[in-house]
């Protein structure tokens, strides 16, 4: 009954008589005017317009299609509804799916467990200042920068079973890129090695912008070096923290072009995005089973995009 | 500034004195005006490039998915050789190779150019049936020196050409005179006689056959040819077009054939590429190899002499070996050009023997469609392969041109590999394929 009085006072004020109103209005238009107005319609419209138009028209437009059999060919008039088939066929009949879920959530795994912590060490490492700090950042570095079809030559070179130099130093005969059971960790060191360079980028301007005079407060106190950046330095990183997590998880969820490059990901290499690729892309047109596999990419990319929004939201009330 | 307040001119104190003379709401909406215009003129761009729509019969249009720069350069001389005899210019609209093919749904459903470039078989019946392709009949009416399997390549589904070959490679197991001569190997013609080949090879330290798979479809050959030689050229045209099905005896067949001849094949093809397996036999590491003639593009100058071809073996005498795979390039007509008539006249040049001349004289790695032409200028090589695909009674296109491009890539293209990584399931793998193939072809 508490809440009564508050009730009690809301119908107390009377309804807003007209000519009130007419003065509130004149009020606002004073504080804003057309020019305001117009000028922040506009703001809000136009970034509306364009996330509606460049995202949530498309994406809408794939999970409908998803339920098509349409080629993309002819007018959109004539696209026949199959409903669920083509889910149905992709968990069912088609061979590459389960593969490309496993290697999705393998490269996720061997990212944020190998190769975005070791990303951070460097960056560690790096913020030391060390001698020629400089070429060890621009070299780490180099992999992101570089070109997609260079990193495809580059690793083709040394992947390669007959001229290739791995084997060539190693003398072994290995297939590393054929044999299905070995090319999916060729492939991951490869994008380990480019998300390394990523990752300690981004550490290091976080770690570049952390108050020097913590890290003196607790040599002063006494703290050893690994605890000085475990409970000092990592708890103040939070947001790059996040971030990195963030670019680790899309990292692992958008994992194309490597695997496109080397074998337009088939043979041990199916990642979700390769096979939607070479279903919607290209001479298959294959539109509304791609399109089906698109929308299981969503869903899942959804699931983490949700846990994050959620974390980070409830973080932020706190 | 309007209303001085407080707030606002101590923004206004913030602006460099470079555009303080802008008022910052103006400067917004002149921001958002300028998106605004942006990206009406992107849209416009999309639409647009038919500003040159007018019936302009000077200048027709090539797509063209010659990139490379020998054949682009043939292209180009072509083109030359009919702005001379026409006066008609002719602008030729390049793109990569593999570009052209991935875009060409879209690419046929725009403002495609007058005349593109693109393969015989199902890949051009296709958009023939589609309405993406223009009627070139009476091109064809007025067309000399093609021969009857060259015009019925060119025909669609309902009688009509839609299509005018200009080149063409026949796929042979190609090897090197001297590696044979030296070790006194003789040319198998049956698949007992290749096996002992094989075998003799293998002693000798050779790889016997070279194979690579990284890219999918060079294995599609190898299928392509157990598949005419056990079945025949009829079947493979049921089985491409989806009327036979994947699980009968017949096609498991080709796959038991196969996997008995896997160990005479280069292991570990599924991480090679065609480039790496053609060097294997250009360095006298294999014997021979299964290929288009455009192996030949991996052997020096003063190696082409060396390289040779044999038909594949017969496997089955009542089948015969004289069905092969010869995959056609050629010239289509877009469904609306500019100038029909001048696309027409383009169309007539290019199958011409005057075309086809041009050609012999500049590109020793394909062989031209018209017969017509003078083919003094062959090589021995080229010589060969015409006599080879001449004397064929029937000629496939090869798998992912006789199909549907959708089949071909995401269907047969993993279930090989899955074949060469593990010859044993096959009535497994053959399940898979048909269920997938119902799948695709529901019309």
């Amino acid at each position: 009954m508490s809440d009564l009085p508050l009730i009690q006072a809301d119908r107390a004020v009377p309804p807003p008589a007209a000519a009130t109103s007419k003065g509130g209005r004149g009020r606002r238009l004073r504080l804003l005017s057309r020019t305001d107005r117009v000028v922040i319609t506009l703001m809000v419209l136009v970034p509306l317009l364009l996330v509606v138009a460049l995202v949530w028209l498309p994406a809408a437009a794939t999970v409908l299609l998803s339920g098509t059999d349409w080629d993309g060919i002819g007018p959109i008039g004539e696209i026949d509804w199959v409903g669920l088939k083509n889910y149905d066929d992709v968990v069912n009949i088609y061979p590459p799916f389960v593969p490309a879920v496993q290697n999705n959530l393998l490269w996720l795994a061997a990212l944020f467990v190998v190769a975005t912590p070791f990303g951070m060490f460097l960056a560690v490492l790096l913020d030391k200042e060390l001698r020629g700090s400089r070429f060890y950042q621009t070299a780490l570095y180099l992999p992101v920068v570089l070109s997609l079809a260079l990193i495809g030559f580059v690793w083709q070179l040394i992947y390669s079973r007959d001229q290739g130099l791995l084997n060539a130093v190693l003398g072994t005969n290995t297939d590393w890129y054929g044999d299905p059971n070995v090319n999916i960790w060729a492939v991951l060191f490869a994008a380990g090695w480019r998300h390394v360079g990523y990752i300690m980028l981004l550490y290091l301007a976080g770690l570049k912008g952390v108050d020097p005079s913590l890290r003196e407060a607790a040599a002063v106190d006494g703290a050893s070096e690994p605890a000085t950046f475990f409970r000092v330095v990592f708890p103040v990183m939070r947001p790059i923290n996040i971030i990195v997590l963030v670019v680790t998880v899309i990292e692992s969820l958008r994992a194309f072009d490597l695997v496109w490059v080397i074998n337009k990901g088939r043979n041990g290499l199916e990642l979700l995005s390769a096979l939607v690729t070479s279903n919607v892309v290209g001479e298959a047109s294959r539109i509304g089973f791609g399109s089906a596999l698109a929308t299981i990419m969503l869903v899942v990319s959804l699931v983490f995009i949700t846990v994050y929004l959620t974390t980070v939201m409830r973080e932020d009330r706190r | 500034m309007s209303r001085p307040r407080t707030q606002a001119e101590y923004l206004a104190r913030l602006v460099p004195p470079s555009v303080a003379g802008l008022n910052r709401r103006s400067l917004l909406a002149g921001a958002a005006g300028t998106g605004a215009l942006l990206g009406t003129g992107l849209l416009a761009g999309c639409g647009g490039s038919d500003d040159d729509s007018g019936a302009d019969a000077k200048t027709v249009s090539v797509g063209s998915n010659q990139s490379d720069p020998k054949p682009k350069d043939v292209i180009a001389k072509v083109m030359d050789g009919y702005k001379t005899s026409s006066g008609v210019t002719v602008n030729v609209n390049t793109v990569d190779h593999n570009t052209f093919q991935e875009n060409i749904n879209n690419y046929l459903q725009g403002k495609p150019d007058d005349v593109f470039m693109w393969f015989a078989g199902y890949r051009m019946r296709f958009f023939a049936s589609k309405g993406l392709a223009g009627d070139v009949s009476d091109v064809w009416s007025k067309l000399n020196g093609y021969s009857d399997a060259f015009k019925k390549a060119s025909t669609g589904d309902d009688g009509k050409q839609y299509f005018v070959p200009a080149s063409y490679y026949p796929w042979a197991v190609f090897y090197r005179k001297s590696v044979w001569q030296q070790r006194g190997y003789q040319v198998p013609t049956t698949l007992d006689q290749l096996t002992t080949l094989s075998a003799q090879m293998k002693k000798d330290g050779l790889t016997p056959i070279a194979f690579a798979d990284k890219d999918g479809w060079p294995a599609m050959g190898t299928f392509d040819i157990l598949n005419l030689r056990i079945n025949g050229y009829q079947f493979h045209v049921d089985l491409m077009a989806g009327k036979e099905a994947w699980t009968s005896d017949k096609v498991k067949k080709v796959f038991d054939t196969w996997a008995g001849l896997l160990p005479i094949h280069q292991p570990d093809s599924l991480g090679r590429t065609w480039q790496e397996a053609a060097q294997s036999l250009q360095q006298k590491k294999s014997g021979m190899y299964l290929l288009g003639l455009f192996v030949a593009q991996q052997f020096n100058a003063d190696e082409q002499d060396d390289l040779d071809f044999f038909t594949f073996p017969e496997i089955d005498p009542s089948i015969g070996a004289k069905a092969l795979d010869a995959p056609i390039d050629g010239y289509m007509m877009a469904r609306k050009p500019k100038s029909e008539g001048a696309a027409k006249k383009l169309l007539e040049y290019v199958g011409s023997k005057d075309a086809a001349n041009i050609v012999v004289k500049n590109d020793p790695s394909t062989l031209v469609a018209n017969t017509g032409a003078d083919t003094s200028g062959y090589t021995a090589l080229q010589k060969k392969a015409a006599e080879l695909v001449g004397s064929a009674t029937e000629i496939a296109q090869f798998l992912d041109r006789d199909t549907r491009p959708d089949f071909a890539s995401t269907v047969i293209i993993p279930a090989i590999q899955q074949f060469i990584k593990n010859p044993k399931d096959i009535s497994g793998l053959l399940t898979s394929i048909e269920n997938q193939k119902k799948s695709i072809f529901t019309e």
